[in-house]
């Protein structure tokens, strides 16, 4: 027996040991890459006044501590464009733990572990965390070679798997029932010999809920950052090959055009073309409620009823798309709010009237992609460089689909689930007293949704009901008005010392973050020219128009026909958007953000990653974008 | 006396004539013929050059006193070099020739008495790759009338025996009498804009990166570094310009209608910080750029200028070269096809030399 408790301690000394490995390479790392610090460090970051206490609406670990202020973070702008609320805390945990665990654990990534992250004043500050040594690289290149090499070579075959398994776990989250907490207990409990009363499926149906959201996560990661991979080789490969390619045409080679994104914008044209079939269209208007148009047309006959039967058709899944990223509650998604496709719906049907056709360009998209990729192979000096040319390009096709197409099961249809049944527990809290509305349950961290949910259940069972209201109700109002104070904030772009490379396959082409982003952004105040910035050249084409600066994505109704959005990132939801607008300017995002996709496939020129857009940018202010040079100017 | 025409149009050579006509004149000649709109010329061939050099140096002293010259011997090298073109200079050409440069010069002109033209030297040496001489002879601009023509021509042969070039000779050991002079005639394009196009990026040696500069004007205040050029960078393939940079051009080259050839002039101001070229022009100098890149197989230094007598497209292609700086290094693979392509991510993600 002791022996084995012996043995047994050994083993686990010796996982111990591996380790310090990896932090042995995290300690290497601060000599060599610390160059002169151009940003603010984190202990110099100063709290809002007006916010004391935001440190409270976050877990422990996510607090910067002295040794962070060795390493560089940048402020993850893409997915946290506005400070969190306490409840959202959980879209760091589950996916940073979930992307982590696949680079870091399960297929052994050689150069890059997981992403580290902090929050600040309610914003979201990460970091790459980058194996530096060689010997330790190469005893991770052999894991990863077998373990990647799995799931490259049978990716077709898993990723159909994959699609199953995601598509049920979004039936398991709806599927979830929030218990209602009856007076007695049915009959059939006991008839039945249940033996379990309804107070204990609080705890079970919210755990499920969590818990399904991580598993979201490990999916959503499973093959995102093999397809990364896939990308920067290729990104490197014709780097070199062509030194001064533009990333926007590396990314048109690379980006296919059957995307799901796209469809529920596909599905909305086809709306509106039944409409106009129908003879429906005076049923539209911009400016009337969803509503209201509903209530017309359920008036409108046969056609009408038509067309409500193909709207609902649509419906689901389609408009399970949400209009942020599926990082932030209040992101709603289209079936939450009918808005954004009402408000599209009598554009396109004007358009239709007008002639246009509507339908994207696929075929001459597909010859221009096909065109292309042929000319740059035909320009590789030597046989050799065509052949592996193919295989890399190949690679990328192979991995487009999944990389695409996982946000719309993901980010969208799973997270507008997930949200919405947090939602109905909400519900339940602010029926039971503890909470005014059910949306302040987004105002307590998961870990506190659960003790809300367990005073219910204490006090039912006890008979003498929940006590939280006068806990819960005031920490809620108190956050809220720290939340108001915080977007007051003015967020460092980056803080600590200066990378000298940048190798995460995330970080390069996910949020764009390189070399140039990062000396841009170090650039002394001084230094910017008042009225022109760079950023991310993502879509070609040169234009000047009026600005519409959106902050968050429910303001998205307010832009106008021929109007410049810009906005902290766009995301694939803007489908609509982009047939409206002129160009596009966002904060944040890299060549293969959706944005620069959806971009580049209507023809709009854009930059993104500009870091600084929306804050210098007023609405109303005419702007140039230059997508092919990624200038943006402010001309007044 | 041999027998000889005494000029060739470009339309009738190519780069399969370089020994007679040199190597700017078959290049002019190859361009026309591949449908390359090139101002209309003819190259007046080395024969002629030939035939000249022996009807006023029938005894071949010319080339016998340049043979016994001592290189290191800068003044007696520079005394000779001196009289041999006042002598090539003041020789009357031999009277068939004359005639048939002044009748090709008399087509040259149709619809414009004295048309003006630029009358280039272009050597050739069956020893040595024509590059070599480049710099080493004259060009004439904006040259006028048959008597300019005919005197130019004799200006370039005699620039063959100036200092610079005896001396290069003399050193590289390369034997007289494969030394010819051919001599191009060509239209002048009354240039609003020129420049250079280089089909390869010069900085980076990207293949898929075409490199364009532009000042107003003549390209020869570009060639001879007097004004800082606008500057282009565009895709070969998708166009796209990715990178402007308009300078502050205050000089420009226009011909001079006094004196012939070309005198400089300040831009407007308005014109100053304007770019030279337009997009559109951009996208036509790439695809006439793609086109000679593709007729030659390999990326090219081009010259052009933009007319704005022509009707319809008037972008000129002045000269065509190919690009020898990069060219070098092509033969070297960047990535060698592994077994499969999973080998690439493998090697890339670990840091390894694929």
């Amino acid at each position: 027996m002791s022996d084995r408790w012996v043995s047994s301690l050994r083993e686990v000394k010796a996982e111990e040991r591996k380790a310090p490995e990896i932090r042995r390479s995290f300690e290497e790392r601060k000599a060599p890459e610390v160059r002169k610090n151009p940003f603010p460090l984190p202990s110099q970051l100063q709290s809002v006044p007006a916010a004391e206490g935001w440190q409270d609406m976050y877990p422990y670990f996510t607090r910067f501590r002295p040794e962070d202020d060795n390493r560089f973070w940048f402020y993850n702008s893409m997915h946290f464009p506005e400070p969190m609320s306490a409840f959202d805390s959980i879209s760091q945990e589950a996916p940073y733990a979930a992307m982590g665990a696949v680079t870091t654990r399960t297929f052994v990534f050689p150069a890059a572990l997981g992403i580290d992250y902090r929050v600040f004043n309610g914003r979201v500050y990460i970091t790459g965390n980058p194996v530096l040594d060689p010997k330790e690289i190469e005893r991770r290149l052999g894991l990863f070679q077998k373990r990647a090499g799995h799931y490259y070579q049978n990716w077709p075959t898993l990723y159909a798997e994959w699609e199953k398994r995601i598509t049920n776990l979004i039936k398991e989250v709806n599927a979830i029932v929030v218990p209602q907490l009856p007076e007695f207990e049915d009959e059939e409990v006991v008839t039945k010999a249940r033996g379990i009363a309804q107070n204990h499926y609080l705890w079970e149906r919210f755990n499920r809920l969590i818990e399904s959201y991580s598993v979201m996560w490990h999916h959503h990661f499973e093959f995102l950052m093999l397809g990364y991979g896939a990308y920067v080789v290729f990104f490197q490969f014709c780097k070199k090959a062509f030194p001064e390619i533009p990333d926007q045409t590396i990314a048109r080679m690379v980006a296919g055009l059957d995307v799901l994104m796209f469809r529920p914008d596909d599905e909305l044209k086809k709306l509106a073309k039944l409409a106009v079939k129908l003879r429906l269209e005076d049923k539209f208007s911009e400016t009337k409620p969803p509503a209201e148009v509903i209530a017309l047309l359920e008036r409108a006959g046969a056609a009408g009823k038509e067309w409500l039967a193909a709207f609902e058709k649509a419906r689901e899944p389609w408009f399970n798309i949400t209009m942020g990223d599926g990082l932030d509650y209040h992101h709603r998604s289209w079936n939450d709010d009918l808005t954004v496709p009402f408000s599209s719906l009598p554009r396109y049907i004007a358009q239709i009237k007008a002639g246009d056709s509507l339908e994207r360009p696929t075929e001459q998209l597909k010859k221009e992609r096909e065109r292309i990729i042929a000319e740059y192979r035909e320009l590789l000096s030597t046989a050799e460089d065509k052949a592996a040319f193919d295989q890399m390009l190949g690679l990328c096709h192979l991995v487009f689909p999944f990389v695409e197409d996982h946000k719309f099961y993901c980010d969208h249809w799973f997270v507008s689930s997930f949200y919405n049944k947090v939602r109905e527990f909400g519900e339940l809290l602010a029926r039971e007293g503890l909470l005014e509305t059910s949306e302040d349950i987004f105002h307590l961290q998961h870990t506190e949704v659960k003790q809300a949910l367990t005073d219910v259940m204490v006090g039912w069972a006890s008979g003498t009901g929940p006590v939280g209201g006068p806990h819960w109700k005031p920490l809620v109002a108190k956050r809220k008005k720290i939340i108001e104070a915080l977007k007051k904030w003015n967020a460092p772009p980056a803080l600590g010392p200066m990378p000298e490379a940048v190798e995460d396959p995330a970080l390069l082409m996910l949020w764009g973050i390189n070399k140039e982003t990062l000396e841009n952004w170090a650039k002394p105040e001084g230094e910017q020219s008042e009225n022109e910035f760079r950023g991310f050249a993502a879509a070609p084409g040169c234009t000047e128009g009026i600005a519409r600066v959106l902050k968050t994505t429910n303001e998205i109704g307010e832009i106008r026909e021929g109007e410049i959005l810009v906005c902290p990132a766009t995301s694939p939801s803007w489908g609509p958007v982009f047939s409206k607008i002129k160009a596009a300017v966002s904060d944040i995002g890299g060549t293969m953000s959706h944005a620069a996709i959806v971009a580049r496939e209507y023809g709009l020129p854009a930059v993104v990653g500009t870091g600084q857009a929306t804050k210098r940018i007023k609405t109303g202010q005419r702007i140039r974008v230059d997508g092919n040079q990624g200038i943006v100017t402010i001309l007044g | 006396m041999k027998k000889m025409q005494p000029v060739l149009w470009f339309a009738d050579i190519g780069l399969g004539d370089r020994l007679s006509v040199g190597g700017k004149g078959a290049s002019l000649g190859e361009l026309t013929r591949a449908g390359i709109r090139v101002p209309p010329g003819f190259v007046v061939p080395t024969s002629a050059f030939e035939v000249s050099l022996e009807s006023l140096d029938a005894s071949g002293e010319i080339r016998r006193t340049v043979a016994a010259l001592n290189h290191d011997d800068v003044s007696s090298v520079a005394a000779a070099a001196e009289k041999i073109r006042a002598r090539i200079r003041s020789a009357p050409l031999p009277g068939d020739l004359e005639a048939g440069i002044a009748r090709a010069y008399g087509e040259l002109c149709r619809g414009q008495a004295d048309a003006p033209v630029a009358v280039r030297s272009s050597a050739t040496s069956e020893d040595s790759e024509e590059a070599s001489f480049a710099g080493l002879q004259d060009t004439y601009l904006w040259v006028r009338g048959e008597r300019g023509v005919l005197d130019h021509v004799r200006q370039c042969w005699a620039s063959l025996y100036n200092t610079e070039s005896l001396t290069y000779r003399l050193r590289l050991g390369l034997p007289e009498e494969n030394i010819a002079m051919a001599v191009v005639v060509q239209r002048m394009v009354p240039a609003s804009a020129s420049g250079v196009m280089f089909t390869r990026s010069p900085t980076t040696g990207d293949r898929s990166t075409i490199v364009i500069e532009a000042c107003w004007g003549l390209g020869s205040c570009l060639v001879s570094g007097e004004v800082t050029p606008d500057r282009f960078i565009v895709s070969k393939v998708t166009g796209d310009i990715s990178a402007k940079t308009i300078s502050s051009k205050t000089l420009r080259h226009v011909p001079d209608p006094v004196r012939g050839g070309v005198r400089d002039e300040p831009v407007p101001d308005e014109l100053q910080a304007a770019a030279s070229v337009s997009d559109d022009i951009i996208a036509e100098l790439v695809a006439v750029g793609k086109t000679i890149e593709r007729h030659y197989g390999r990326p090219q230094d081009i010259e052009w200028a933009v007319s704005d007598d022509a009707p319809g497209t008037n972008i000129f292609i002045l000269q065509s070269r190919p690009e020898t700086v990069w060219a070098a290094r092509d033969a070297q693979p960047i990535a060698k096809p592994a077994a499969s392509a999973l080998e690439h991510v493998f090697a890339a993600l670990g840091h390894r030399k694929s």
